[in-house]
């Protein structure tokens, strides 16, 4: 972070009514413009770093919302995570930050073996039994929520069961990369299974190489730079092996983060080979439009689409989702108002900053439902454990889906 | 400040709305303008009128200054509290109360959002003009405060021209309804033309009735290239000497293009001296006979490019464009020096050339857009507060820039106020007699100085 990135600021107030929390809470603390002024005032000694400042810069989602409204170019929540980074780097990690963040986001086997006991747990029904009894209520709060977000888990994560490689179905146009990230890889399995049949099915060889390791965004959240130097090295260095075209991805997460490596190590030119490679599942099916529109098959049911923070704010891409489910006979379109909002999931800050989440979310679940949809459709692990489990409790008519799943069900027909 | 007297504020609006932590008074001691701070010493987010009079009666007798708040996007200082007390911030008094379609009136609350009352509106076919470049985040009562005008100001007027009513909250803590649905009043002075551009300083607007008309049938959104500067302000002058009077007719030098382009991305060319952005819109017919006459005008001053939208969806990115001009030119340099210079139509290129001249003579970098058909333009000085001898230079050229807009039957400030930025250059506009008389108008409503001190004067 640099002074002069604070001093791009002009006050001038075009991000406020694009900020979820300064809408709930008209509060300047919780706002772009006064995060960047928090920060810029503790810069020059007027504030201290402490609880309450923390404390309001904690508030921050880090959707970015601020980034695409700011005429300016500034980016309030960038410029929050990056700040909170630097002052961690000075305190180092606590003991549990150290053990998630070090010790087991970065090797998948151990994340993995660590779900093993929950999907033990759901399918031998203990799951309804603690539920129903309310054991729950006698644990944190914070683990609650945590439970009751999980979906049914897929019996096996995909990267166990997925090919290293994929072949192309008909004539090979190429060759991708697939970073498989590890909330798809472990929850949403037949999403990304999805996303690799689009892709042979397109004519590309998908190569999911099996060492991969988390994209580094948790550590990010957790303000743990180190460790998201480590993972991206790692994994520039992987990729790099191969020859690739492109790197896709269907985590809107994993594609803002991987997009950054460049900037993340700078001065290594082959992150930012890397970085320029990397591309959401939907800018390379939009590439691909007219041979995709040969297979869908008509689908007679009324969709919305959430632009996740990850996808629109932080990789500018909101028009491919929509030209891809333009290509859809039948499918009735339906906008939702602010479809940009955040759903309020933004990595573990539902379950950090429950309250404000859920004013968030509240917000959002009305939008989606003032459509009349019968799917959302969105393309973020995030956003779509947020809103299955928003949706399950107040209108479970509406189904959740990534974008992927929406088109091979158009694709099946 | 005391601390029973604190209680006594938040008894009223409760302890969530009361913010009274260092951090938070820290970051409400700013607004758009450049360069000014000063800490409230408490602020208040009060939830309905009766609140808002009770802390207003209570600053009073206590004689604690008092700052009202809308979004804080004013330029000149309005909404900083520069003795310190109360800020009272209106968010969240947020409610559309009545859109009256017999009378084609809207009542509304203080903490509306211009654009939301323009998108009510235009739900039931109805329109409300003043559309400031902030109107997402402005509120109706700033917007009242400061008499904003906008980029359709040239047709349709500024704020002054739409308010029928307000209920005000004065000094002592009373209610004063001036105005109302009824479009002829002469009942004694104006009073609600008074309190519109008061900045705060005479009373706090509690409700605000505004009149509608009807939504124009259709527009057309045109984009004019000129390869000069002076032929771009010919052209405007020329336009309204041939009566046409487009709703909007905005004008963008060459530095300023580059910036909205680098942001916007709408195609602006980067080749040429200025642009403007013209819209006419009314009756289908008219609006095509004028969209020629002003075709003909252009290409008769010697545009080099003329283009009209084609759809609604490319006029709003060419309005768009206008719209973040400000925003956009502050990316080039961390500090932005707006100012709202305004002259008679007729002298916008004499104006638009003394001020290339002045930035030249200071060494400086000045861009310049604004509302041309309104003879209100915004040199805009590109700078870093770092640098003191910049700055310095920057305001002795303002300084220049006043003086001639005075010279040539203009003012210091179109639609900005005064406030603290421009306190200083008053006098030389309305002179001792203005002074006079703006000074007992504020004791008359205020005679212990306690709303939005330091303001104007
Ligand atoms: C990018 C940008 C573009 C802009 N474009 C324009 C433009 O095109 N035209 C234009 O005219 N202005 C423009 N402005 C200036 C500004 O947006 C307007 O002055 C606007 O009216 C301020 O509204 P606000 O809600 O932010 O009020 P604030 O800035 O919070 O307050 C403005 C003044 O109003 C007083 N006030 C607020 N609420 C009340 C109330 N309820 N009762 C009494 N007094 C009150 C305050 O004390 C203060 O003096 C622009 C500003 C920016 C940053
Ligand atoms: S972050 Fe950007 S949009 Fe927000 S106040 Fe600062 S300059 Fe304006
Ligand atoms: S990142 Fe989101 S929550 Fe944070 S300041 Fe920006 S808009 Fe607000």
């Amino acid at each position: 972070m640099e002074y002069v990135d604070l001093l791009n600021c002009m006050r001038c107030g075009m991000c406020l009514p694009h900020c979820p929390t300064y809408k709930e809470t008209f509060l300047e603390t919780a706002s772009p413009r006064g995060r960047v002024a928090l920060v810029r005032k503790i810069q020059d000694g007027d504030l201290e770093v402490n609880e309450r400042t923390l404390e309001y810069l904690t508030l921050c989602l880090d959707c970015q919302a601020c980034a695409t409204a700011c005429p300016c170019g500034v980016n309030a929540g960038e410029l929050v995570a990056e700040f909170k980074c630097e002052e961690k780097g000075k305190g180092g990690l606590s003991f549990m930050e150290d053990l998630i963040l070090r010790k087991l986001v970065p090797h998948p086997e151990r994340l993995e073996n660590a779900m093993v006991p929950l999907r033990l747990y759901q399918r031998s029904g203990l799951q309804t039994l603690v539920r129903s009894l309310g054991i729950l209520k006698m644990f944190p709060p914070a683990l609650g929520r945590m439970e009751g977000l999980l979906p049914r888990l897929p019996a096996k994560p995909l990267r166990k069961s997925l090919l290293e490689v994929t072949p192309a179905v008909g004539e090979e146009k190429g060759t991708v990369g697939f970073f498989l990230g590890c909330v798809m890889s472990l929850i949403f399995s037949e999403a990304s299974h999805a996303t690799v049949q689009l892709l042979s099915g397109l004519g590309y060889k998908v190569v999911t190489p099996k060492a991969q390791k988390c994209c580094g965004a948790p550590n990010m959240l957790g303000s743990d730079l180190k460790g998201l130097r480590d993972l991206a090295t790692y994994n520039v260095d992987l990729f790099g092996g191969y020859d690739l075209e492109f790197i896709v991805t269907d985590c809107g997460g994993c594609g803002a983060e991987l997009k950054k490596y460049g900037h993340h190590l700078p001065g290594n030119s082959r992150a930012e080979g890397f970085s320029a490679k990397v591309r959401d599942i939907s800018e390379i099916l939009a590439l691909h439009a007219d041979d995709l529109k040969k297979k869908l098959k008509p689908l007679h049911r009324i969709v919305t689409w959430h632009d996740a923070c990850h996808i629109a704010h932080c990789q500018g891409i909101r028009q491919q989702p929509r030209t891809l489910m333009d290509l859809i006979p039948g499918l009735d379109f339906r906008e939702m108002n602010d479809a940009d909002a955040c759903c309020g999931s933004a990595g573990t800050y539902n379950v950090a900053r429950p309250e404000m989440s859920d004013r968030i979310l509240e917000r959002k679940v009305s939008s989606i439902l003032a459509t009349g949809a019968e799917y959302l459709v969105t393309a973020n692990p995030g956003c779509l454990l947020q809103l299955k489990k928003a949706l399950s409790e107040t209108s479970p008519k509406v189904k959740v889906v990534h974008l992927t799943e929406l088109l091979s069900e158009s694709i099946k027909g | 400040m005391e601390p029973s007297f604190i209680k006594e504020l938040q008894n009223i609006v409760g302890k969530e709305h009361t913010l009274t932590d260092r951090e938070s008074l820290a970051v409400y001691g700013y607004d758009a303008t450049p360069e000014l701070e000063s800490k409230p010493g408490i602020v208040l987010l009060p939830g309905n009128a009766e609140e808002m009079a009770r802390i207003m009666t209570l600053c009073y007798g206590n004689g604690v200054p008092l700052t009202p708040r809308g979004s804080g996007t004013n330029l000149s200082g309005g909404s900083i509290a520069a003795s310190g007390g109360v800020v009272m911030q209106t968010s969240r008094l947020n409610r559309i109360l009545e859109i009256d379609q017999e009378n084609l009136t809207a009542t509304v609350e203080p903490g509306v959002i211009t654009s939301t009352l323009h998108r009510a509106v235009e739900a039931i076919g109805l329109f409300y003009p003043p559309d400031p470049g902030s109107m997402n985040i402005s509120t109706m009562g700033g917007n009242v405060a400061e008499n904003a005008g906008g980029l359709r100001g040239l047709k349709y007027g500024v704020t002054a021209d739409y308010v029928m009513g307000l209920s005000t909250i004065l000094p002592q803590g009373d209610l004063l309804v001036s105005g109302g649905k009824a479009v002829k009043d002469v009942a004694g002075y104006n009073l609600t033309q008074l309190l519109i551009s008061s900045e705060g300083t005479l009373g706090i607007f509690s409700q605000i009735t505004v009149k509608l008309v009807p939504k124009p049938r259709t527009k057309k959104t045109m984009l004019v290239h000129f390869p000069v500067l002076e032929q771009a302000a010919l052209t405007v002058s020329a336009i309204i000497a041939a009566r046409i009077i487009p709703a909007t007719l905005e004008f963008l030098d060459k530095v300023t293009i580059k910036c909205v382009e680098d942001y916007a991305h709408v195609g602006l060319p980067l080749d040429v001296d200025a642009v403007l952005l013209i819209e006419v819109d009314g009756h289908p017919t008219v609006v095509e006979e004028e969209a020629a006459g002003v075709r003909e005008i252009c290409e008769r001053h010697g545009c080099s490019f003329f283009q009209t939208a084609a759809t609604p969806q490319e006029a709003l990115k060419l309005a768009t464009a206008r719209r973040v001009a400000l925003s956009s030119l502050a990316r080039l340099k961390p500090t932005t020096i707006l100012e709202d210079a305004t002259v008679p139509r007729s002298c916008i290129a004499p104006m638009l050339k003394f001020i290339q001249d002045t930035a030249k003579r200071y060494d400086l970098t000045i861009g310049t857009f604004g509302h041309a058909g309104d003879g209100n333009l915004h040199p805009t000085c590109l700078t870093d507060e770092r640098d003191h001898d910049e700055i310095r230079r920057a305001h002795l050229a303002f300084s220049d820039i006043f003086d001639k807009a005075i010279e040539l039957g203009g003012t210091i400030t179109g639609e900005h106020g005064v406030g603290i930025a421009k306190k200083p250059y008053l006098p030389r506009l309305v002179g001792e007699a203005g002074l006079r008389v703006m000074r007992g108008i504020k004791g008359a409503f205020d005679p212990k100085g306690v709303l939005n001190p330091g303001k104007i004067f």
